[in-house]
């Protein structure tokens, strides 16, 4: 169990009297790409928000490389090497393209993705480094929430309903990307609901269902029938 | 027709200070959604610190400058972590009343200490210098004033605009959480945006004492003109803010001209016909 990148242990998560999260357990191992699937309001994003330090926790609850971190802030959380593609992309309306894009190397760590780096994996933003970043297309604004999460060089990152809102053919071109993101040596936790594009591209998956892991395992090993159950939560 | 001319002059030159004024209350509303009521009074504070500084070293105000710009600036970042920090959150009301209380609280230590007599800082012969120019006499320190006004708005706007600090106020003012997750740390990209802010307050006091005797009590008015300038320049604009102050204080200088009692209430006329033509100021900001 020493070698986890990450430890989840008994997670709970609240929305300040609503709990989203019932005590929780989930592990990463370094270089796995995890898929979280579930319906809407299962518990994903408080999920993602709990492990980037977006929602507070009990130290314990959440373990990096051994270290208790749930009790961390979300810019502590960050200089640790883990980067969030948070949900609807959330850039900032007053940077440009490129202004975002060096914001996310703002924890200072080192690593295989620069500028460069990000510009040839998309190479539409360096077209448009001098935008306004709300001025792109939705699909753009995805591919420049990637790559400020890869410009902090992180470890493990996280992606908050990936291809949410996009076009069938931007879909594609961001799958298409991901293995050369993961390849680079990166973690990965997915979280989409098009079960289909998670379990192509991740090693295991976790189900959610009402704030509870209601099914987990290798995607290689895990049948349709058995998704189905679990992500609705009947017998299939 | 030359004395018209002269009030227009003598306005945008006021101007300057307004601007002055405004550019800290700005720079704070603009990055954390603060309304800080004790902007005024912290321009008050500056000017006493000048005037401490000035008679225990003997020094002319803007060689104190080099003391009170840094001595405020710390102020303003320890106010900020120690104090206002814990009151910032979609509720507005709780920044407003403890800003309030800071007014009051920095008012009367002033009072305590510095009696309510007038006080002013003495420049020297830069008070009464002036340069012809036509038929008007300019004179150097409003000229000066202006200068280092419009100055202050162009370092402003290049550290917002140009340096990794600017990119992080921006972010930070954008969306807190997403600039989290970047990194910052915002309770201290806002203690620094607080100290950038008092370290024009610095100067705003020094140039104020200099170029007026000024009293504990009237820290109230010139928040009002901050305010005012802020507003008719348009929220978030700095250079909107220079232009706001430039209206504010032509109002007021041809206002002053029309009848001596007029200075101030025409100032405020023209806040409000801005307001009520262009609610969001003349020159808002047209990012967002």
């Amino acid at each position: 169990m020493s070698d986890e990148l990450l430890s989840i242990r008994e997670l709970d998560a609240h929305y300040g009297d609503f709990q989203a999260l019932y005590g929780l357990d989930m592990s990463v191992n370094p270089g796995e790409v995890i898929a979280i699937i579930g319906a809407n309001g299962a518990g994903k994003s408080p999920l993602m928000r709990s492990i980037s330090g977006l929602l507070a926790n009990r130290a314990e609850q959440i373990v990096y490389r051994g270290a208790p971190i749930g009790g961390l802030r979300a810019d502590q959380v960050a200089h640790l090497g883990i980067a969030l593609v948070p949900e609807g992309r959330q850039l900032f309306p007053s940077l440009t393209v490129e202004e975002n894009l060096v914001l996310g190397a703002k924890v200072g760590r080192t690593g295989p993705w620069s500028l460069d780096k990000v510009y040839d994996l998309f190479p539409i933003l360096r077209e448009r480094r001098g935008q306004a970043s709300t001025s792109l297309s939705g699909g753009q604004q995805q591919m420049v929430a990637i790559g400020r999460a890869l410009m902090a060089n992180p470890e493990l990152v996280l992606f908050d309903e990936i291809s949410l809102g996009l076009a069938p053919v931007v879909i594609k071109t961001i799958y298409d990307a991901l293995p050369g993101i993961v390849g680079a040596g990166l973690t990965a936790m997915i979280v989409e609901q098009d079960i289909s594009k998670a379990l192509s591209v991740a090693s295991r998956v976790y189900c959610l269902q009402e704030g509870r892991v209601s099914l987990q395992g290798r995607t290689d090993a895990i049948t349709r029938e058995e998704i189905t159950a679990a992500y609705f939560g009947v017998d299939a | 027709m030359t004395e018209w001319i002269n009030a227009v002059v003598q306005g945008i030159l006021l101007g300057g200070l307004y601007a002055l004024f405004a550019a800290g209350l700005s720079l704070i509303f603009g990055v954390m959604r603060l309304v800080n009521i004790a902007h005024g009074d912290l321009i008050i504070l500056a000017a006493y610190m000048g005037l401490s500084t000035t008679v225990m070293l003997g020094v002319h105000p803007f060689l104190a400058l080099l003391i009170v710009m840094p001595l405020m600036a710390g102020l303003g970042y320890v106010l900020q972590r120690g104090l206002l920090n814990q009151t910032l959150g979609p509720d507005i009301l709780p920044p407003l009343l403890v800003t309030f209380g800071l007014s009051v609280i920095i008012q009367n230590a002033l009072l305590e200490i510095y009696t309510a007599d007038p006080q002013k800082l003495s420049g020297g012969a830069i008070e009464t210098a002036s340069i012809p120019v036509g038929g008007l006499a300019i004179g150097v320190l409003p000229l000066l004033t202006f200068a280092i006004a419009v100055g202050v708005i162009a370092g402003l706007q290049w550290i917002f605009y140009s340096t990794g600090l600017g990119r992080g106020f921006r972010a930070v003012s954008d969306n807190q959480d997403i600039a989290q997750l970047m990194g910052l740390n915002k309770a201290h990209v806002f203690g620094l945006a607080m100290a950038l802010a008092l370290a024009v307050v610095a100067i705003a006091g020094i140039l104020l004492g200099m170029r007026t005797s000024f009293d504990p009590a009237i820290g109230g008015g010139r928040l009002i003109f901050g305010f005012e300038a802020v507003i008719i320049g348009g929220l978030g604009n700095l250079w909107g803010t220079l232009a706001g102050g430039v209206i504010l204080g032509v109002a007021q200088t041809i206002g002053g001209k029309i009848d001596p009692g007029w200075q101030l209430l025409a100032g405020h006329i023209a806040f409000l016909i801005v307001l009520a033509i262009r609610p969001n100021g003349l020159f808002p900001r047209i990012e967002h």
